[in-house]
């Protein structure tokens, strides 16, 4: 017999996520619970400095007056901030040497596909890998330093470049920012800071990796990356996290400053876990993720977002410096009960800035996918440009893909473009493949991937093919 | 190569083939003609395993298999090609991908290596000179802005690169000027072969000046009501079909 849509359907369910297991590894966890004493307790833990531990609080205070956003498209029981944990890190830390890391952990990490051996280390990518809430190992460390670059745990940078941080953190998100930023700049227990000195172009590309072991815990990293002028960096990040019945907690920060001149490019594969097909469990991720540009600096974000329950993330860009441009690459992928609202915010105030922002949404199963992106130009912000592409892939017809654009325009010699399409896989796309000698999950992939390509052909080579891998895993072919 | 035996088919309860009989042997160029609404394109689309159409009774045997016990990937890889009337457009994806995705499906399924890299671009060169095919379309996606003679000499530098058994051409030479015809006809001539077969199915007797059919079938309310040679294609297109219609009241 033919194989069928509804084949497809039944081979698929079976798909598991790959990364859900979870790793037995002795925790140093805080009880449940937050208050100030709590926060003291981790900046104690972190041996920081008083200013440190005073943003914390001053965070924690404005948090206390805020109330958790419900503009968003999604959909969600009440987070219950007193029953998380705010603190985990595995108890033996391997800051030190590959040697010490707990062999549990080198495990996860191979699972992972993440080499921190150095000696083995072709790909050429540094990474810092960030598990539940401590920073353990960061590579190919003395060989930036040659350079004068700086990439370490946040917590490491806090302790070694004071400087640097003080100067720049909180700069492009203050701490009342919003309700998950003000949380996180009360709570955040680590994550990875970065500092490309003047005119120096960062030789390979620093990446972050993070993972939610432990249950019942926030997860509330915090990464920084200051490119001073004339300088470039490319930056990735992936995440992975256990499958659990109960909801994650993922609410990071990050933090990009590209001065005059600098360019730097922020790459996500985001792949947390989605929930069971029954919509349970999951992550939760409450993301602010911002950068400004000084003068004719550029900022690249790229995200491919596959994972998590509920998403909520606006990877921004200030353009503050004359012509400066921003850039936002996105393909966000929702199955099941997975619901994102995703996009971007382009905030023109230089003269001659440009921005660019192409997002993709695949929806299926019966999940929502949303569009949200602001397009603002303030009125110093002359011959400002932006275009704008928004598409939506729909499979199946128990998916919705929305679309929120918002544009606010202050100046009369902006030129705005905005497009926006909606499509559905058709059965004729997939009946030319099949009669090539394609089957019909190849021949959705095919589709997708090429759907997805303007986006993909953005990432660096490594993160791409990865990227491309996960497109296929997390897509049930619910089409018709 | 394919023999159709009282095939029967219907879409939504409607029946719209009655019985067809017909024998293909390799070495073999057939032409199916008939009227607007005489199933033609129905029959191409159930022997390609198109879903919407119910087999109600019937059976083909292709190259010694049952046909339609295959689902249409398999017939694909079993050597069944079909020339779409309106090929269907897939932004992104590469016409290069899309063959090389398509030719090592095959290859997997009758237990060969995947084409290697240098193999393959031999490939698309030597038969995209074939059809004229501007080496440019080759690298971009699907169909995506193609002309309509781009489309349908896409198809037949599909065809080449696929090397079928039986190669069924839906209305190619529709849409296409007489230069565009010439240069399809063509790639179809030089790709004949005394181990291949293909059917052609055309309103009009014009392609059949480019690619000389053995055989001409003529297709009326879902049965062959007249086969011939060459000549009957002539014959046809000086009478018209209402010579067909006329004949055949009582259907």
């Amino acid at each position: 017999m033919a194989y069928t849509e509804d084949d497809l359907k039944e081979e698929l369910k079976g798909k598991e996520y790959k990364y859900g297991f979870t790793s037995n590894i002795e925790a140093d966890k805080l009880p449940p619970g937050l208050n100030e004493e709590v926060i003291h307790l981790i900046s104690a833990k972190k041996n920081e400095p008083e200013w440190m531990l005073e943003y914390r609080l001053n965070a924690f205070r404005s948090w206390q007056k805020m109330v958790e956003p419900e503009w968003a498209h999604v959909h969600y029981p009440k987070v219950d901030f007193q029953s998380l944990s705010y603190y985990s890190a595995p108890k033996k830390k391997g800051d030190v040497k590959w040697e010490d890391i707990d062999p549990e952990m080198k495990a996860t990490m191979d699972k992972l596909g993440i080499s921190m051996d150095e000696q083995k280390a072709l790909s050429g990518v540094a990474v810092d890998f960030v598990f539940d809430s401590v920073s353990v190992k960061t590579s190919f460390q003395e060989k930036l330093k040659e350079l004068g670059i700086i990439f370490c745990s946040f917590s490491e940078a806090v302790q070694n470049h004071p400087e640097l941080v003080k100067k720049y953190i909180g700069t492009v998100v203050p701490t009342s920012d919003n309700f998950y930023a003000a949380l996180n700049s009360a709570v955040f227990s680590d994550g990875s800071f970065c500092y490309i000195p003047k005119g120096v172009r960062c030789p390979m590309e620093l990446s972050t990796y993070f993972r939610i072991n432990e249950a019942n815990t926030g997860q509330f990293e915090r990464t920084l990356v200051v490119a001073d002028e004339g300088s470039y960096v490319s930056y990735l990040e992936g995440c992975t996290a256990p499958s659990r019945d109960e909801n994650q907690l993922h609410a990071a920060i990050v933090e990009l400053i590209a001065l005059d001149n600098a360019e730097i490019k922020y790459s996500t594969v985001q792949n947390w876990f989605p929930g069971d097909k029954e919509g349970k469990g999951g992550v939760y991720n409450f993301v602010t993720k911002r950068g400004i540009c000084h003068k004719n600096a550029k900022i690249s974000w790229t995200q491919v977002e596959t994972g998590s329950a509920v998403t909520w993330k606006y990877p921004s860009c200030i353009l503050k410096g004359d012509n400066s441009i921003g850039e936002f690459y996105s393909v966000a992928v929702t199955n099941h009960y997975q619901q994102a609202d995703t996009g971007t915010k382009m905030i023109h105030l230089g003269k001659n800035t440009k921005s660019t922002i192409i997002s993709k949404g695949i929806s299926a199963g019966h999940s929502n996918n949303s569009y949200r992106g602001l397009v603002q130009i303030h009125k110093n912000a002359s011959n400002a440009r932006n275009f704008t592409q928004c598409d939506s892939l729909l499979m199946g017809d128990q998916c919705g893909a929305h679309t929120f654009p918002y544009i606010e325009a202050k100046n009369s010699t902006a030129k705005i473009e905005h497009e926006a399409t909606t499509s559905k896989i058709g059965e004729d796309q997939i009946f030319y493949c099949n009669q090539r000698g394609i089957d019909t999950e190849k021949a959705i992939n095919l589709i997708v991937n090429g759907y997805a390509k303007e986006v993909l052909n953005k990432l660096p080579m490594e993160f791409a093919v990865e990227a491309q891998k996960l497109l296929e895993i997390s897509l049930e072919g619910s089409v018709g | 190569m394919i023999k159709i035996n009282n095939l029967h088919a219907s879409i939504d309860g409607k029946e719209i083939l009655k019985g067809i009989n017909l024998e293909v042997k390799a070495g073999e160029v057939h032409a199916i003609m008939g009227p607007n609404g005489s199933g033609k394109s129905t029959l191409s689309s159930v022997l390609a395993g198109r879903e919407e159409f119910e087999v109600t009774e019937g059976s083909v045997e292709f190259d010694g298999k049952d046909l339609l016990d295959l689902s249409p990937e398999d017939r694909a890889r079993e050597g069944l090609f079909l020339a779409f009337q309106y090929p269907v457009e897939i932004p992104g994806v590469s016409n290069i991908n899309f063959l090389k995705t398509a030719i090592n499906e095959k290859r997997a399924y009758l237990n060969q290596e995947p084409v290697s890299a240098k193999e393959f671009l031999g490939m698309v060169k030597e038969k995209s000179a074939l059809v004229e095919l501007d080496s440019k379309l080759a690298n971009r996606s699907v169909n995506e802005g193609f002309s309509g003679g781009e489309k349908k000499r896409n198809e037949i530098f599909q065809m080449a690169m696929l090397s079928p058994k039986l190669s069924i051409l839906d209305e190619t030479d529709s849409g296409l000027d007489i230069d565009a015809l010439r240069i399809v006809a063509n790639g179809v001539n030089k790709l004949k072969s005394p181990n291949n077969a293909t059917i052609v199915i055309t309103h009009y007797q014009r392609l059949l000046d480019y690619i000389v059919p053995d055989f001409v079938h003529v297709l009326y309310n879902g049965k062959i009501v007249k086969s011939g040679g060459k000549e009957l294609a002539i014959e046809l297109e000086e009478k018209g079909y209402d010579w067909i219609k006329s004949e055949n009241v009582e259907l």
